[in-house]
């Protein structure tokens, strides 16, 4: 099965779902609707003509001139078929997304490290604070307008110990 | 306060089986686990925020500290992916290197994790041995790359120079030598009745649940699952070469530890074949003058090829708009490099794919309801390294 036919089938199920199905250098990209993303992961894992039962990785991007502003790429693997699969979806900057972490565990921290770097929440995700950086850090860093030096660089440091909270 | 029959111990930062500053929060029932959470990114630096603001060679070096211990592989992936997006061509013997070179990194990367892990477990000899023998490929790396751990020598287009003349009668050497000493690792370890008793049937994960959870690598290839992306989907010419791809069944930490001495034999008859059959030919992308520095005599007499130079490396190149996924089969797993550009000469995006990350996280479902002095054998068994977890 090559991942043309995930188009085509996701095309057949989801018509209203699916937005864009393109490729670039022979990796196919299918965006689709934020709202069904859960139907359609759970079909693409289920389906058996496609078995995309790995989830390789999780990223978000912030696109700050773009409105919905943020999206986020999953990357599929079938390890019966031996194909990967990226699919796409888009969050608007405050919306929410639900979460994949119990159709994979795997994205259970990946989620995390998305909301963590991003601030884009992840609806009935098990635990989702964050996972790279403390948890009284202000601020999403992979956001475009977050500096690259850091927000606070002219500050001097806080130091808080966990007796004194 | 009600008194709680679990006692909650803290495992790290500073903790020597931890392999770097991984924390583990360890919920206890006596000696049993009953709950685990890792607690991790005291060693985040921001690597993919600052790549944005980097030209494409020079966020190169960046990848150098991620997994610190294969850092010609992190270069690799890079490399591939940053290539895939501009379309380019690698000439023969500049991939033969690469994966010479990435197979060497390989064995130097089994060779500290078996070193440490016997350790973690007591078993102290080994130590001394390994570290031998990974000397040995750090010198031989050192004689190309001029570097021993942070070499930035894989460069997008090819390498960062030929190799010396007396770099490749020393791989030969190497190689040679090679087989004998893993044959004396096993002696030591193998058929040792203590351990096996620490390792047989410790944190076991079956195929199903190391797929759940995303785990890649020897880990899952411990498990019985036969994913390798040098076979999947290979790259960097690995259909050239002959190897296996050594499998467990039982998924437990003997296993991988088996999967592990395997892969270093076949990684070695790999390295084999790459130096016997290295073609001759240049060892950069002739056919991209604009990402590939000239060579240094060329900027020394051509006056347009030394603006050329000074051009790549202040400015670096602009890749067309697009996407791309590019991972290779480090050490530890899946490492991977999903790029995004916008037509500028920085990274729009550039999202790693660390294996030690994933893979940590499956370490709770591996360790709950085992022995808590088992912990110790369960982290040595991912072979994690923190510099690729924090990123």
């Amino acid at each position: 099965m090559d991942s043309c036919m995930a188009g085509d089938l996701l095309k057949e199920t989801f018509p209203e779902a699916v937005r864009d199905i393109e490729e670039f250098r022979r990796e196919t990209s299918i965006t689709v609707d934020a709202g069904k993303i859960r139907e359609v992961m759970t079909f693409l894992k289920e389906n058996e003509k496609l078995c995309y039962d790995l989830l390789l990785d999780l990223a978000g991007v912030d696109f700050d001139d773009r409105s919905p502003r943020f999206m986020i790429a999953y990357l599929l693997h079938s390890t019966k078929f031996n194909n990967k699969l990226r699919i796409k979806t888009t969050v608007a900057e405050g919306a929410s997304l639900d979460t994949v972490s119990d159709i994979w565990l795997a994205a259970n921290w990946m989620e995390r490290e998305v909301y963590d770097l991003f601030g884009i929440i992840f609806n009935n995700h098990p635990n989702l604070t964050r996972i790279l950086l403390p948890e009284d850090f202000v601020g999403y860093p992979l956001r475009k307008d977050f500096p690259v030096k850091g927000a606070d660089f002219d500050q001097p440091l806080q130091v808080c110990l966990e007796e004194e909270r | 306060m009600a008194e709680s029959r679990y006692m909650t111990i803290n495992m790290g930062p500073q903790h020597p089986a931890t392999h770097g500053v991984l924390r583990l929060l360890l919920e206890l029932d006596g000696e049993i686990i009953v709950k685990a959470e890792p607690h991790i990114g005291y060693l985040h630096r921001g690597i993919e925020k600052l790549s944005e603001s980097m030209t494409y060679p020079q966020a190169l070096t960046l990848t150098d500290r991620l997994d610190y211990t294969s850092a010609l592989s992190n270069n690799l992936a890079y490399c591939l992916a940053v290539e895939k997006l501009l379309d380019i061509n690698i000439p023969k013997r500049a991939q033969y290197l690469r994966v010479l070179m990435a197979e060497l990194q390989r064995i130097a990367s089994h060779l500290l994790w078996v070193a440490t892990h016997a350790l973690d477990l007591g078993a102290m000899t080994l130590l001394f041995y390994a570290f031998r023998e990974r000397e040995t490929i750090l010198e031989i790396l050192e004689l190309a790359t001029g570097a021993r751990l942070t070499p930035s020598f894989i460069r997008i287009g090819g390498l960062a120079s030929d190799i010396p003349a007396t770099f490749l009668p020393r791989v030969k050497a190497f190689v040679e030598d090679f087989p004998r000493r893993v044959d004396d690792y096993e002696t030591l370890l193998t058929e040792n009745i203590i351990w096996k008793k620490r390792t047989t049937n410790i944190a076991p994960m079956s195929a199903e649940e190391c797929i759940r959870y995303g785990v890649t690598g020897p880990v899952l290839r411990a498990s019985g699952v036969c994913y390798d992306v040098r076979k999947a989907y290979p790259y960097s010419s690995y259909e050239d070469f002959d190897f296996e791809i050594p499998l467990g069944s039982h998924g437990d930490v003997y296993d991988r530890y088996l999967v592990r001495l395997k892969e270093m034999r076949q990684s070695n008859r790999i390295v084999k074949q790459a130096a016997e059959k290295l073609p001759d030919g240049p060892f950069a992308a002739q056919d991209a003058p604009l990402v590939v520095p000239p060579a240094k005599e060329e900027a020394g007499r051509d006056i347009a090829a030394l603006i050329r130079h000074f051009k790549i490396m202040q400015e670096g190149f602009r890749p067309p708009c697009g996407e791309v996924y590019a991972s290779i089969e480090s050490s530890k797993g899946e490492l991977g490099f999903y790029l995004i550009s916008d037509g500028t000469n920085k990274p729009y995006r550039m999202r790693i794919r660390p294996p030690s990350f994933i893979n940590l996280a499956a370490l709770p479902k591996m360790i709950e309801g085992q022995m808590v002095a088992d912990v110790v054998a369960a982290i040595g068994s991912i072979d994690i390294v923190l510099g690729e977890i924090d990123r």
